[in-house]
């Protein structure tokens, strides 16, 4: 039996040539075929279209004229942005924002000053990038600097004064008492052998003196040189005390935030894993530490801290009207996170425990190596969404008198410099991007962060 | 239930005020000791109390509070601002976290005596006015018989609105709205004739409008809001002190005695001025102070027509008329006692 080909076709009508392949019908591909099957595949979708076509027509080009063509860019108090002084209708503001830019960062912190913000800001920016940027090397050292030297600074620098600077005589000194005796150690690692698991000491051991203890010293060195340079800054600029009633603007947001996430992180995991502990004493604690935070308000709490606290400890005793919030903050979002991650340790299955209890894992090993790892990916987007909240509810404390960065705005909007019909809206739109640009940026990181994780689940 | 509780609460509270405030007697020392001055202020109000571009805080109020700090100090940036909100300003002051409140406060009776707190003067005499457009050609609140009124909802404002229309016997319309912002607008946009809120107020949100030109205050004041600094009972010393401090930056006008010329008038021969300036007697000691405590005051921030002009008046842009605020001698309301 032969094959039908087109050699051995026996018939004259039979095509001898393949045919050219056709475009797809319209009603497949192409953008008409897009249209009718994401825009109008039912009469219920359509008439959403429809909808939606008929709000983005009627809202965008006046936003458009409003926020750029008419908006005024330049100019230094309120003629410029009034329309019978610049004879054309005048929409946003934004020299209002160009001039009040400096304080929304800063807030009342003074100006000769401000240099010490930037380099915390900088600080902040390289640790962020550092801990976030995959492929970063030193991941470690990143880590430490984040969550150990960038802490440190930032009370160093912004606060400065005498209590700052003895706290940093200190801390270079403590740095280079841990110095010399890793220096001491690299030749003679035997001394090491109390704290240092005898394993792990005979691949020290077996290294050349100057290799030896290459993560501590690398960790030495690092806040050697950061407290250095600080105590440097303090020899030849000075770092006089800057209360913190003076701070604000974007500098205390970022900060409030900032403590409640790197707080609330490791709070939340002890409590959460404290609340599913088996010891009674613990259990109970984390219970009622987490029901009663979630049942109080955060205005509450802050309320509490900075109205009704001073009325019962004595005026020199109480903290500081900053320190208060930021506690009162982190404390609330640690409750929040502690029920997210038990959401996750749940969803962990028992055999997990198990073949880690198998493997001779203690209950910190099992938690760190084995169910942790596991919990956390499956409530990332939960501890991103407390995240978020925690953010915005940062300007919960502008009712206790602290002028975070939407403080800041409110506050010039009332000033008679900037009084024009636009001002509101410009101010207010410019916290909008602010805080949209924040919160959106966490939330990208999350689902990348997702994926690289998931990366092993998928089939 | 709850509000057995919320009175026990209420109850531990005051007393534990009340014997905060005995132990602090000497809340003048206190202050030294410190080496700074805990002033509560606003959270920001055009003219009284407000940063700059620089984030300092200028305005009327603030300038009471960097006047003590001069007297004392020598120094008006010995000021810590604490903001507070309406609701928290009291608890503030009677828990001693401030040890002076120069927030637009209204001088009432109940605050003076239930609240335990004591007014040291009166620095600006506020009251509820109205503004109109220009072109109605209204030149007195009695003319807008039959006017619609826009006014913020639930607040003095609305009910001083309905007294004085119907003391007079003139019909209105009320247009209330939930917040100021809403209000103005709608003032705005021509759905009322007129608006109405405290006078200083309406200086400030004129110049939110788009051609502020076009609309007047009217020089009528219907209500009574004496607003000056507040101090917690039972430290006199301290409350002269505040007092004091106010009643020098008056004389201080009263006499001619400027900023820029005080160090002249230390060599004037007016028994007055001497007596103002600390060259002679020993009014400052009296007070726990050193004698050139108003000399201080004067040529840090200037006496009362200086702050006036300088915050809310001519030389700012609220551009508000000194009216009643204008020294008696000029047919206002401020009045000093005499130093001697």
């Amino acid at each position: 039996m032969t094959d039908a080909t087109l050699e051995n076709a026996p018939y004259a009508f039979v095509r001898k040539e393949t045919l050219e392949q056709e475009a797809a019908p319209l009603s497949v591909a192409g953008p008409v075929a897009w249209v009718r099957n994401n825009l109008f595949s039912g009469p219920v979708n359509s008439l959403m279209t429809l909808v939606c076509l008929y709000i983005v027509v009627t809202s965008v080009p006046d936003l458009v004229r409003f926020y750029f063509i008419d908006a005024v860019w330049s100019g230094t108090n309120r003629d410029a942005c009034l329309a019978d002084k610049v004879g054309r209708p005048v929409g946003a503001c934004w020299a209002y924002i160009a001039d009040r830019f400096q304080y929304f960062i800063y807030g009342s912190y003074p100006v000769p000053q401000r240099w010490r913000v930037n380099i915390v800001f900088a600080m902040f920016a390289l640790g962020v990038v550092w801990m976030l940027w995959d492929s970063a090397p030193w991941k470690k050292v990143g880590a430490f600097f984040f969550f150990v030297m960038l802490p440190i600074s930032a009370y160093l620098l912004l606060l400065g004064g005498n209590g700052a600077e003895s706290f940093l005589r200190f801390l270079i000194l403590l740095s280079f008492a841990l110095a010399v005796l890793y220096l001491v150690l690299s030749f003679v690692p035997n001394l090491a052998r109390f704290w240092v698991p005898p394993a792990l000491l005979a691949v020290e051991q077996a290294a050349p003196p100057w290799q030896r203890f290459h993560g501590p010293k690398r960790l030495i060195l690092m806040a050697l040189v950061i407290f250095g340079l600080i105590a440097v800054l303090e020899d030849t600029a000075g770092l006089p005390r800057v209360d913190t009633g003076l701070w604000g603007g974007m500098m205390v947001t970022f900060l409030i935030a900032a403590v409640g996430i790197v707080f609330s992180l490791p709070l939340g995991v002890i409590l959460a894993l404290g609340r599913r502990s088996r010891l009674p004493i613990i259990q109970l604690l984390s219970v009622i530490f987490i029901e009663f935070v979630r049942g109080v308000p955060l205005i509450t709490v802050l309320f509490m801290a900075n109205t009704m606290l001073p009325l019962f400890v004595p005026q020199e005793y109480s903290p500081d009207r900053l320190l208060r919030p930021l506690i009162g903050v982190a404390l609330f979002a640690a409750a929040y996170m502690a029920e997210v991650i038990r959401g996750g340790l749940q969803a962990i299955p028992k055999g997990q425990y198990e073949g880690a209890m198998s493997l001779g894992l203690g209950y910190w090993q099992m938690m760190r190596l084995i169910i942790l790892p596991q919990a956390l990916r499956i409530v990332i987007p939960g501890i991103v969404n407390t995240f978020i909240g925690l953010f915005k509810d940062t300007t919960l404390v502008t009712i206790v008198g602290i002028f975070d960065f939407l403080r800041t705005i409110e506050a010039t909007l009332v000033d008679p410099t900037w009084a024009t019909p636009t001002t509101r809206a410009t101010g207010y739109a410019f916290a909008a991007m602010f805080y949209f640009l924040c919160c959106w940026g966490m939330s990208r990181y999350s689902i990348a962060v997702e994926k690289r994780l998931a990366a092993g689940q998928k089939r | 239930m709850k509000k057995i509780f919320a009175a026990a609460l209420v109850a531990a509270a005051t007393s534990m005020s009340v014997s905060g405030a005995l132990a602090q007697s000497a809340t003048l020392a206190q202050v030294k000791s410190r080496g700074i001055l805990h002033c509560g202020s606003g959270t920001g109000l055009a003219g009284f109390g407000l940063p700059d571009a620089q984030g300092n805080w200028t305005g009327i109020d603030v300038d009471m509070c960097r006047a003590v700090a001069a007297a004392i100090f020598n120094d008006p940036a010995k000021v810590k601002f604490i903001p507070l909100s309406a609701k928290d300003r009291f608890t503030s002051l009677q828990s001693g976290e401030v040890d002076l409140l120069s927030r637009t406060t209204t001088w009432t009776m109940s605050r003076d005596t239930s609240l335990g707190l004591n007014f040291a003067g009166i620095n600006y005499y506020d009251g509820q006015g109205f503004m109109v457009r220009k072109k109605l050609g209204v030149d007195s609140v009695l003319k807008l018989a039959g006017a619609s009124i826009c006014t913020q909802q639930g607040t003095t404002t609305e009910l001083n609105l309905a007294d004085y229309f119907r003391a007079n016997n003139l019909k209105y319309e009320v247009v209330a709205f939930a917040s100021n912002t809403e209000t103005v607008k709608a003032y705005e946009s021509g759905r009322c004739d007129a608006f109405t809120t405290d006078a200083s107020g309406l200086y400030a949100e004129r110049l939110t409008l788009s051609a502020p030109a076009d609309h007047i205050v009217l020089p009528e004041i219907i209500s009574k809001e004496p607003l000056g600094p507040v101090v917690r009972h039972g430290d006199d010393v301290w409350l002269d002190v505040v007092k004091w401090t106010h009643f020098a930056m008056l004389n201080a006008e009263e006499l001619g005695v400027t900023k820029a010329n005080v160090d002249e008038m230390m060599k004037s021969p007016n028994p007055e001025i001497k007596r103002l300036l600390g060259t002679e007697g020993k009014y400052g000691e009296a007070i726990g102070l050193t004698n050139d405590w108003a000399y201080r005051i004067i040529k840090h921030v200037g006496n009362y027509g200086e702050a006036f002009e300088r915050n809310v008046g001519q030389g700012s842009l609220l551009k508000i008329a000194r009216g009643q605020n204008a020294l008696w001698t000029k047919g206002g309301l401020q009045y000093a006692p005499p130093i001697r």
